[in-house]
Order: structure tokens, then C-alpha cells, then sequence
């Protein structure tokens, strides 16, 4: 009995965070690979390079952004497309708290005399301080924003959050002395952790690392930790109302739930996890610009959860991976014999790899919706049933 | 003399968002689809009128007509190779598409521009009326004039010919005309045709100081949208009014803003759509004259 897959027997075991051993035994073996692929040359024999170190890194800080949008657009089912202004406002205070004070000498004309003016505030906290002011900051703005999607539906909240966006630049753009404004910006925040330095080499229980592998299982911690969080959001009471609201919102409503506490629920946590996304993902890029924050950046969170799965926190991931790792995949393209003339790595040319990349996010949004609209968790859980029942098809 | 200098700005930055409004607004009554897809074709339109009227050298107003043509055909097989097989898909999903769509369209058509914004290659150029001390640009009349006859065309279009009627019975009830003989797929073809050339049209004026037009004029095109909301989603009336409304705001701003409340920043005018779009959603949900919907369980 117990091996027979899709067998459920009582009411636990349907509404636990894994579903069945082999689920078990997945997720252990994708976290052993995970660490035995980051510890590189210090665990195994296998070493990845330093450039895909990192873009592990911003992947799974990307995974963690795009948790938060699935949680209320795939989970609640209200279209934000204002993700970019809370992954905006986790990294802005992040930088603040976080990041290092710059002033100037300049000649103060009333009394002739040199004065110190800030050009940048930033308060050098630790990160202990800045990671989860930043959560906070952001959540508190979904909160403040939440009763406005009580009130709309459907479409005229996707423009209030798309709305925001634009707002949400302006500011970034023009409160100077804090974002640095728009071309050059900021620094951000330091990844330092009561004087563990994510930003340098070093040794850690006497295993020499290189910064992207702290900041690879300072990823990976981070990650396991608020997936199965939201796995577990997505079976509990509040979860069950998400998904009932999702699904008929006036039926809902009719069931007893409230619209008004849930929509409100839904928009704090998903905009907790925009902004500590946003604050780790740009403390590794290191400088913040406010043009980043830009409409396109909302439509990347929502391929990510389009592409990856909507509702699934598997398929958050995979399209966060997805995302992150096209420019790669476009680069490889670039390379090839009969491409390299139609996209060049020239701003100048035919078709740019950036342009290119825009292009396919484009195409594959278009492409998942038409052919795919479970996203690749979809393909993925066709694989399986397929080998399921093989050889039969049924 | 400054107020009313920016109420006169306000009229023909009206007309642009008028023109753009009603594209999304057609494409909304008859298949129930917000189209996020305008703004990258007035890019791609543009850039006929572009091509024709400044690169061909042709006569601009012969340039205008073959952009409206390569538009209202682009408009065809945009309809048809993505719209069509999202028929009876979820409204988001539909919408989320075009946003795809947008994004792919928008970079094709921004390649064909340079980086610096170019002319459109009007006739207009910076030549003024003068009356009495207020100043009017050529050009900004001519967006009025522009607005305003295609309004006029457009309205005795929809009351008056058997194509319009097709489709308000089909915005009306797509079943119900479908059963009595409407050929809603023609609809839905011919909506997508307007509203690009509708876009097309308003790329001439999106700029109303210079008329030049280049990838970054994405941003003002993106401002009708919330002009569409705050009218209401299915109101060709309201987005005129609602596009009054947004002009006139973003014009006085524009002239008040820089003295009065400097602490907000620079450019803020540009932002004062969404705000008033904010304003509007709190008090009225579907906007100043969209329909309520009626759900049913």
C-alpha cells in the first residue's frame, strides 16, 4: 500500500508538505547535489566556475522573489505587476541600512566655511539588521497597499500595481540622498553577518571558500528555509482561503472567508519575500540603480512564475532558474556559427543579446500561455505520469 | 495667462491620449482583452511614417497612409496568429500575453530607431499661432483637429455602417451575434486593424513640442492606459473625458509643480496619471463610466 504513488489514506498525509516518500527522497538528493555542487573544490572533485557560482547565487535570490509573487498572484490569485517596486524597496533599505555613508566637502556660501554634506545616507548595520528591516519595510508597503486590491478586481488591480511601479521610480529617481538616483546610483549594502564577510575568500570550519560559495549556501539556507514556509502557507488554513478566493472570490466570500483579511494576508507575506529578495539580490550585484525597477522588471517575476508553474513552489523556482540562467543560453546562442551575425554581442548591431534575450522573454510568456499554461511544472509532472504508467498509457 | 496657456496643453495632450485610449478601448469592447500591446505598436506604425516621410522622402501625408495601411495589417496578423487561439482563455492570461507581445514588438520595432529620438518628418515643425499672448504649436493643433475628426469618424462608423453594427451587437453579446449571423472573428480582426492604426495616428503627435518620436516615447504612450482605466475599461465617452481629465492635470502640474512643490522631484507630471488613476480606482472601482459587473456564482 504504501508504495502505490497517489495512494493517499488519510487526511495528514494529504495535507503534508511532502506528499509521498519519493518527494522525500527527491529533496534529499537535491540538497545533497546542491551542497556537493557549491562546496566545489573543498567537498568533491567537481568545481563549478565562478561565473555560474554567481548566477546560481542570483538564482536562488530571484526563486526567493519569485516565491513572493506566486504567493499572491499564483496562490491568491491577484495579478500583481507591481513586484518591482517592493524588490525595489527591500534592496533601497537595505542599501541604506546597510551601506556606507558618503559625504562631501562643500563651501558653505552663508559663512565661507568648508561643511561636510551627505551625498548618501547609509547607516553600516549588520546584516543581521538590514535583511529583515528590509522584509519588514516591503511588507509594511503590501500592507498599506492591500486594501486598495480589496477593493478592485481582477484587471483594474493589475493597473494599481502596474501604477505603482511608476511611482515607485519616480521615487527611487528623485529621493537623491538616499537611492543615489537614477545612472550611477548607490552602492548597496554589505553582506556581513556579526563579522562574517559574505563579500570576501575565506575560511569557514576550516574549509577555504570563495565569497560566491558563502553566498551560495547563504542561498541555499535562505531558500530551503522560505520555500518550505511557503509550502507549508500553501497547505495551512490561510492557504486553503488563498486558493478558495483564487479560485471563485465571491463564493469565497459566501463560504465565510474574508475577502478583505486574506487579500491583505497575501500581499504583506508575498511583499515580506519581494523585499529580502530584493535586498540579497542587489547586495551581490552591488549598485542600485532606479532605473532597474522598472515595469520590465515586473514582467521578468511574472515569466518566472509563468514559466516555472503558477501556484507551485517547485515551479517558482524552476523559473527563476529559467530567467536567470536565458542571458547564458543567449550567449551560447551568440556563439554559434549561423546565429553570430543576426545577434551580435555589439550594442551596435543587428539584433543586441540583450535585445534578444527581451525577445524570448516575450516569445516564451506568449509560448507557455498558448501551449504550456502549467509552466514547466507542468511538463515536468506530464513526464512523470508518463513513466508512471509506463508502458501503458493509461 | 500661464493657466490657461496649460489648459491649451492640456487639450492637445488630450487629444494624444484620446487617440491611443480609443484603441484600447475598441480592442476591450469587442474581446473583453486589455491590450498592453498599443504602446510598441505606435512604435512599430511610427516608424513607417518615419521611414516613408524622412528616409523615402516621400510626401508626409502619402507616408502617413502607407503606415496606416502596413499597421492596419499588422494589426490583422497580430489578431490572428496570437489572439485567436486565446479565445475563451482566462481575461489575465489573454492580457498577460499581450504584455509579452509588447515586449517582443517593442524591441523589433525600437531596433529600427536610433538611440537619439528622430523626426516624424511633419510639416508641422516648430512654427506657432499666437493668440493674443498664448502660444500654439502647429502641431498640437493639429493633434486637436486629428482627434477630434477620427472621434467623429469613428462614432458615425459604429452607428451607421454594417460592420460597426456587427460590432456592438458582438460587444453587446458575442453568443447572442454569433447566432444571429455576426461574424465575430471578422470583429475581432477589424478591432485590432482600428486600434493600430489608431496608435499609428498618435505616434505623430507623441511628442508635441518636436514630433520626434524614438523608443523612449514608450513611456508616454504607456500613460494612456491609465487615461483608459480611469475612464472605464468599455467607454469610448469616458475615455475621452477621463483623457480631459489626465491632460489637464499633467499639463498643470507640468506648468505649477516646479514652484509650488519642488520636494517632489523633477518630471513629476509624468507620474500624475497613476496618481489620479489611483484617486479614481479608491472612490469609483470600475472607473468614471465603465460598466459594473455582474458576477454570478
Amino acid at each position: 500500500m504504501r508504495l502505490r504513488p497517489g495512494l493517499v489514506t488519510d487526511y495528514r498525509a494529504d495535507a503534508g508538505i511532502f506528499k509521498s516518500v519519493t518527494q522525500r527522497v527527491w529533496f534529499g538528493i537535491l540538497l545533497v547535489l546542491a551542497v556537493y555542487l557549491g562546496g566545489g573544490g573543498a567537498i568533491g572533485p567537481i568545481r563549478l566556475s565562478a561565473d555560474m557560482e554567481t548566477l546560481l547565487v542570483y538564482a536562488m535570490f530571484a526563486s526567493i522573489g519569485a516565491l513572493g509573487l506566486n504567493i499572491v498572484t499564483g496562490m491568491a490569485g491577484q495579478v500583481s505587476l507591481g513586484h518591482a517596486f517592493f524588490l525595489g524597496l527591500g534592496a533601497y533599505t537595505a542599501a541604506v541600512l546597510g551601506g556606507i555613508e558618503q559625504t562631501r566637502q562643500v563651501l558653505d556660501p552663508a559663512t565661507g566655511q568648508q561643511v561636510t554634506e551627505v551625498v548618501l545616507r547609509g547607516f553600516g548595520l549588520d546584516m543581521l539588521i538590514w535583511l529583515p528591516a528590509a522584509g519588514i519595510i516591503a511588507a509594511l508597503a503590501g500592507l498599506i497597499v492591500a486594501p486598495v486590491a480589496t477593493r478592485l478586481r481582477g484587471l483594474y488591480l493589475a493597473f494599481v500595481t502596474l501604477g505603482l511601479v511608476f511611482l515607485g521610480e519616480h521615487i527611487f529617481r528623485e529621493a537623491k540622498t538616499l537611492t543615489g538616483g537614477a545612472g550611477n546610483g548607490r552602492p548597496t549594502a554589505e553582506t556581513r553577518m556579526l563579522g562574517f564577510r559574505f563579500d570576501e575568500d575565506g575560511e569557514v570550519f576550516g574549509l577555504w571558500m570563495s565569497k560566491q560559495q558563502k553566498l551560495f549556501f547563504l542561498g541555499l539556507i535562505l531558500l530551503v528555509v522560505m520555500g518550505l514556509a511557503a509550502k507549508n502557507l500553501f497547505r495551512s488554513r490561510v492557504g486553503r482561503a488563498l486558493a478558495a478566493i483564487r479560485d471563485r472570490d465571491i463564493a469565497a466570500e459566501m463560504m465565510g472567508i474574508p475577502l478583505g483579511r486574506y487579500k491583505l494576508i497575501a500581499f504583506t507575506i508575498s511583499s515580506f519575500y519581494a523585499g529580502i529578495a530584493g535586498a540579497l539580490f542587489w547586495a551581490v550585484v552591488g549598485r542600485l540603480t532606479a532605473e532597474g525597477f522598472s515595469f520590465l522588471l515586473s514582467i521578468k517575476y511574472i515569466a518566472m512564475i509563468l514559466i516555472g508553474g503558477v501556484a507551485t513552489v517547485s515551479g517558482s523556482i524552476m523559473g527563476a532558474f529559467f530567467i536567470v540562467f536565458l542571458p547564458k543560453v543567449v550567449e551560447f546562442l551568440a556563439g554559434l556559427p549561423g546565429l553570430s551575425h543576426v545577434i551580435s554581442k555589439d550594442p551596435a548591431g543587428m539584433i543586441n543579446t540583450f535585445q534578444f534575450e527581451q525577445i524570448l522573454f516575450g516569445l516564451f510568456i506568449v509560448g507557455f500561455l498558448i501551449l504550456e499554461p502549467m509552466g514547466l511544472y507542468g511538463i515536468w509532472i506530464r513526464v512523470r505520469n508518463y513513466w508512471k504508467g509506463w508502458p501503458f498509457s493509461y | 495667462m500661464s493657466f490657461l496657456q496649460a489648459l491649451i496643453n492640456g487639450i492637445s495632450l488630450a487629444a494624444v491620449y484620446a487617440l491611443l485610449g480609443m484603441g484600447f478601448v475598441i480592442i476591450y469592447k469587442s474581446m473583453q482583452v486589455l491590450s498592453f500591446a498599443q504602446p510598441a505598436l505606435m512604435l512599430f506604425g511610427g516608424w513607417w511614417v518615419v521611414y516613408f516621410a524622412t528616409i523615402v522622402s516621400l510626401n508626409f501625408y502619402v507616408a502617413v497612409l502607407i503606415a496606416v495601411v502596413i499597421a492596419a495589417s499588422s494589426g490583422l496578423i497580430i489578431e490572428r496568429a496570437f489572439l485567436r487561439p486565446m479565445v475563451g482563455k482566462p481575461v489575465f492570461a489573454v492580457a498577460i500575453m499581450t504584455i509579452g507581445l509588447d515586449l517582443s514588438i517593442r524591441v523589433f520595432a525600437g531596433n529600427f530607431y536610433d538611440v537619439s529620438p528622430r523626426s516624424t518628418g511633419d510639416p508641422w515643425g516648430l512654427s506657432t499661432f499666437n493668440l493674443g499672448r498664448l502660444i500654439l504649436g502647429h502641431r498640437r493643433l493639429a493633434a486637436i483637429v486629428v482627434a477630434v475628426a477620427v472621434l467623429l469618424a469613428l462614432l458615425a462608423f459604429f452607428r451607421y455602417s454594417r460592420m460597426g453594427l456587427a460590432m456592438r451587437a458582438a460587444a453587446f453579446d458575442q453568443e447572442v451575434a454569433l447566432i444571429q449571423g455576426v461574424s465575430v472573428s471578422a470583429v475581432f480582426a477589424i478591432s485590432w486593424a482600428l486600434a493600430s492604426v489608431l496608435s499609428t495616428l498618435a505616434s505623430l503627435f507623441i511628442n508635441l513640442d518636436l514630433g520626434s518620436l524614438g523608443p523612449a516615447s514608450y513611456t508616454v504612450a504607456l500613460k494612456a492606459l491609465p487615461v483608459v482605466v480611469i475612464g472605464g475599461l468599455d467607454s469610448i465617452g469616458g475615455t475621452v473625458v477621463a483623457a480631459l481629465l489626465v491632460g489637464f492635470a499633467e499639463a498643470l502640474t507640468g506648468t505649477y509643480q516646479a514652484h509650488l512643490t519642488p520636494y517632489v522631484g523633477q518630471n513629476f507630471s509624468q507620474v500624475v496619471p497613476y496618481l489620479v488613476m489611483f484617486v479614481v480606482l479608491l472612490v469609483r472601482p470600475y472607473g468614471l463610466f465603465g460598466t459594473r459587473e455582474v458576477e454570478r456564482v
